[in-house]
């Protein structure tokens, strides 16, 4: 819906969307990356300014409301997803964003999220992963690996994370993808791809934490393994990825596996073709899946399958229901049924 | 027909319809209703039915009852004793002692009465025979049976045919109380349209138990209570959660804002969103949300975004919807919280009414966050209640919680249908497109409210949230100066709110050496107490407050000038606690019961009898 509102009068600028508000996250924080990529974009959306919200929760990444100038609701902890809920239930026309972190996502909005991603609500959530809680300084999260020691987790912790990607598309999210924070131009494309994804759209950006979990993602975004330890998927095309562009992806009975072009008899035809549209989830879960150190990390739009929207939906309940009902007034409906007069 | 037994007219009546939970006695009692609506009488009534959905048949626990209690004066209560129970099954009976008083009529299907089923009541002996119910005057009718033998040509399975019983008993009071029988008739022709032998079984039954009550000379009197004087007007019969919904759209239509509810379901609050949820052609959005946390942000995100914005719940909803009613606060954003209070504290009693998380409202939440707190006093009353919570909410752009109950919930009463025209305006303090001088905190002088900027408009871009704010511009502050300022500006606003509601109202004289006080749906009992007593020529008076945060601007001259106060309320005492905190000078007794029951109009009178001595 919100792509047909293509009718901007002046030409929006990147700056347009910085607000006059000091960010105040911590230098070389991956945060700053990422609302770059979010700046970049949203002058090129064809959305007038006062049309976007940003809805966010609690914790460094929900900060992000402050920092552009578009309409903004830092909310509380874990419960964006559910406010955005209503910001666009009230008015579907605006384009909403939704900032949050893999604490407030998936610890205590845990039941928001897996709701928002199951009715398939048209907002665009981005979950900035940093394995951590840092605005509490230094906790584990849900998505932090098992043993990693933290203030709470001493002696490292005993219990295993979640994947957000499992998660969402678990919870039949319509659109899953994955970015790293040290590639704003690939982010900027990914959010370009979830502005035009009708329904939900879940962006996992893996974003360093320079102060209680860093280096944390090291081991796919390093320059010397990025290359090895990401693989884009990209609709259509191959799963090819290594620095000289021969690994790749097989589909192998009903696991993935890694595969090395050239060997064994192995060619480009056996990769398996990445299709984003596909409507079962059992590769999109197996590609979110894969981790270091047997398999690179799918980065790009994993999944962007259509279906009615929630928001949509009960739009257009309404209008049946407009349209086919006497009762057109609160007068119509304080004198409908049995009713008597006194004189 | 022949001549019927002598007529006695009565100012008011309650009737208590009881059987297992399959016999029919909701609908039984809508009926009878609906025939008291034909009559003019003005009426309330109350459904009383286990919480369990298929409770164990013919126990006490599966007792299914409906009241009505109708008059020739105005009727304030649902009625607590009754004058006529209609048990259908000695369970019925067992269950409703409680509310028999000396001299009640009890119509008792006399066929109902095996040894399993006195065993399932936990009756030893027939009660009936036994001396248990000397007190009352009980009419044994072989209901089951005669209710059979009216169908016999009809060729109808036995269980088919047991299935209108009911209909055969609500005969039997439509003669009691003189009542023209046209309006169950039409009600046979709308429900079973298109279906004419069902439509004459029903009233095959219906007549014979009519007949049967004339021929067989069952009651000594017949009754009858004369039509109420009530103001000329169209009136329609309501519940108290229908009211609170039908409120909440009249304030949705005359405001502009479009309505919309984000809500979880908790019993009983619950009917007021599935009654919202019917209303989509009237653009309600009703939005059933994960769980009563995201029922609240929902709601403040649609604030945000423009709308009159509601929250429905019941008390273990309104504790986890603490922290977002801070955020409420926090932004300033206009929201309607309706707690629908029960028996508490925890899951505690889910379908009985109780008043106790009045300080919850008022200060269950974390910092100083003070909101407007409003009370709705009877069924019907819940729509200008609702109404009112909605126009402060928006006019003065704070969240308002509305304090229910589940007996005013499920309750109904006669309601005299208003014309839109006539309900009070509502303007919300919107802001101008394009402002170049907007800033998210600026106040107006008078009423301290910020001004609401909606999404999409253009040029009033600004972000709000739970972090403190500077005053005027709205830009994060954590100066220990503006803080201050900050939170007095949230109390003054608050308060300022009293210059915007009525008086404190005082039935009887202002100096009488009793005041009652009481709030929230004690109303009808209280209120019909101390008229009883008034009649007695008692120095007493009442004051129920529909006003609770802020309070009144004269409630300290109402408190004024007698020898007693004492305030009434189903909880230990919290709004007594209120009054003393906020008028320490003054000495408020308290009357307080706790049962999951509203007072009985008998309890209220002994109390103030004795303090009058």
């Amino acid at each position: 819906m919100e792509n047909q509102n293509i009718e901007q009068e002046v030409m929006l600028t990147k700056e347009d969307f910085a607000s006059d508000q000091v960010v105040k996250w911590c230098p070389g924080c991956g945060d700053h990356a990422i609302l770059k990529a979010v700046q970049d974009i949203f002058p090129k959306l064809g959305k007038k300014k006062e049309d976007i919200v940003v809805v966010s929760g609690i914790g460094c990444s929900s900060r992000f409301p402050y920092y552009m100038n578009t309409y903004g609701f830092h909310s509380i902890h874990g419960r964006a997803a559910a406010a955005a809920t209503g910001v666009k239930l009230a008015n579907p026309n605006l384009s909403v964003w939704m900032i949050t972190g893999d604490g407030d996502c998936t610890a205590i909005g845990g039941n928001h999220f897996i709701h928002a991603c199951r009715r398939n609500i048209d907002i665009n959530l981005i979950l900035f992963n940093n394995r951590i809680y840092g605005m509490t300084k230094g906790q584990f999260s849900p998505c932090t690996f098992r043993g990693t020691k933290t203030k709470t987790s001493p002696q490292g912790t005993y219990e295993d994370p979640f994947n957000p990607g499992e998660l969402a598309i678990g919870a039949k999210a319509t659109f899953f993808a994955r970015g790293v924070d040290i590639n704003p131009k690939e982010l900027s494309e990914i959010f370009w791809e979830s502005y035009k994804h009708d329904g939900i759209a879940v962006t996992e950006v893996l974003q360093n934490c320079m102060i209680f979990s860093n280096g944390v993602h090291e081991n796919i975004t390093g320059k010397d393994v990025r290359d090895d330890m990401q693989v884009k998927c990209v609709h259509g095309q191959p799963l090819i990825f290594g620095k000289n562009r021969d690994k790749g992806i097989r589909l192998n009975g009903n696991q993935l596996e890694v595969v090395t072009i050239g060997e064994n008899g192995i060619t480009e035809k056996d990769i398996l073709v990445h299709d984003k549209t596909t409507e079962d989830t059992g590769i999109h879960m197996m590609l979110a899946h894969m981790m270091p150190p047997h398999f690179p990390v799918a980065i790009g739009v994993i999944r962007d399958v259509k279906a009615p929207t929630f928001n949509d939906s009960l739009d257009q309940v309404i209008e049946n229901e407009k349209a086919n009902s006497k009762i057109k007034c609160m007068d119509d409906l304080l004198n409908s049924g049995s009713t008597w007069t006194i004189d | 027909m022949t001549a019927k037994s002598k007529v006695v007219a009565l100012e008011h009546v309650v009737i208590r319809f009881s059987g297992d939970s399959g016999d029919g006695m909701q609908l039984t009692g809508n009926l009878f209703s609906d025939s008291t609506a034909f009559a003019g009488n003005d009426f309330a009534t109350f459904p009383d039915y286990p919480a369990e959905i298929r409770p164990p048949q013919g126990t006490v626990a599966g007792v299914s009852g409906f009241q009505v209690h109708f008059g020739h004066k105005p009727v304030h209560t649902t009625g607590d004793l009754c004058d006529v129970l209609v048990a259908m099954n000695p369970a019925s009976i067992k269950a409703n002692m409680r509310w028999l008083r000396p001299g009640t009529i009890i119509i008792f299907d006399s066929d109902s009465v095996t040894e399993k089923a006195l065993e399932k009541a936990g009756y030893d002996d027939d009660p009936t025979v036994d001396g248990t119910l000397a007190d009352y005057q009980v009419v044994k009718a072989p209901i089951s049976e005669l209710t059979k033998e009216a169908l016999k040509d009809f060729g109808m399975d036995n269980k088919s045919m047991l299935k209108s019983k009911n209909m055969f008993a609500l005969g039997i009071v439509m003669y009691l109380f003189n009542r023209e029988l046209d309006t169950v008739y039409a009600y046979f022709e709308t429900k079973f349209k298109g279906k004419d032998q069902v439509i004459k079984a029903n009233r095959t039954v219906l007549d014979a138990g009519y007949h049967y009550a004339d021929t067989w000379e069952l009651f000594t009197n017949t009754y009858r209570v004369e039509a109420a004087d009530l103001d000329k007007g169209k009136y329609r019969n309501i519940t108290g959660n229908t009211a609170a919904a039908w409120g909440l759209m009249a304030a949705s239509e005359k405001s502009g804002r479009p309505l919309f509810l984000g809500s979880y379901p908790i019993t009983p609050a619950t009917d007021i969103l599935a009654e919202l949820t019917k209303y989509k052609n009237l653009n309600v959005k009703a939005y059933q949300a994960e769980d009563e946390i995201a029922g609240i942000m929902s709601s403040i995100g649609a604030a945000y975004t423009g709308c009159m914005a509601v929250t429905t719940t019941s008390g273990p909803g309104l504790s986890l919807k603490s922290e977002a009613m801070g955020l409420a606060v926090m932004t300033e954003l206009p929201l309607v919280i309706i707690d629908v209070q029960r028996g508490g504290p925890s899951t505690g009693l889910p379908t009985k009414m109780e008043q106790s998380d009045l300080m919850q409202a008022l200060y269950g939440r974390n910092g100083d966050a003070p909101l407007v707190v409003i009370a709705a006093r009877s069924s019907a009353g819940c729509f200008y209640t609702a109404y009112e919570a909605a126009r402060i909410a928006m006019e003065h752009m704070t969240p308002v919680i509305m304090l229910s109950d589940g007996s005013l919930g499920n309750g109904s009463e006669v309601f005299r249908i208003p014309k839109m025209a006539d309900l009070p305006s509502i303007t919300p303090p919107l802001a101008k497109a394009d402002d170049p001088n907007y800033m998210p905190y600026r106040r107006d002088e008078k009423w301290l409210r910020r001004e609401w900027a909606i999404p999409g408009t253009p040029g009033l871009r600004h972000r709000v949230g739970g972090l403190e704010k500077e005053n005027g511009k709205g830009n994060l502050s954590t100066n220990p100066e503006n803080h201050q300022i900050m939170t007095e500006l949230r109390e003054e606003k608050i308060n300022r709110v009293a210059n915007d509601i009525p008086l404190q109202e005082i039935y009887g004289d202002k100096n009488a050496d009793l005041l009652v006080v009481s709030w929230g749906g004690t109303f009808g009992t209280v209120r019909t107490a101390v008229e009883g007593l008034m009649e007695e020529g008692k120095s007493i008076a009442h004051a129920h407050f529909d006003y609770i945060m802020p309070l009144p601007r004269n409630t300290e001259e109402v408190l004024q000038g007698h020898k007693k106060i004492v305030v009434c309320e189903i909880n230990r005492g919290q709004f007594a606690k209120y009054l003393r905190m906020n008028f320490p000078e003054y000495k408020c007794e308290q009357f307080n019961k706790v049962m999951g029951l509203p007072f009985t109009i008998g309890e209220l009178e002994a109390k103030f009898n004795d303090l009058l001595k």
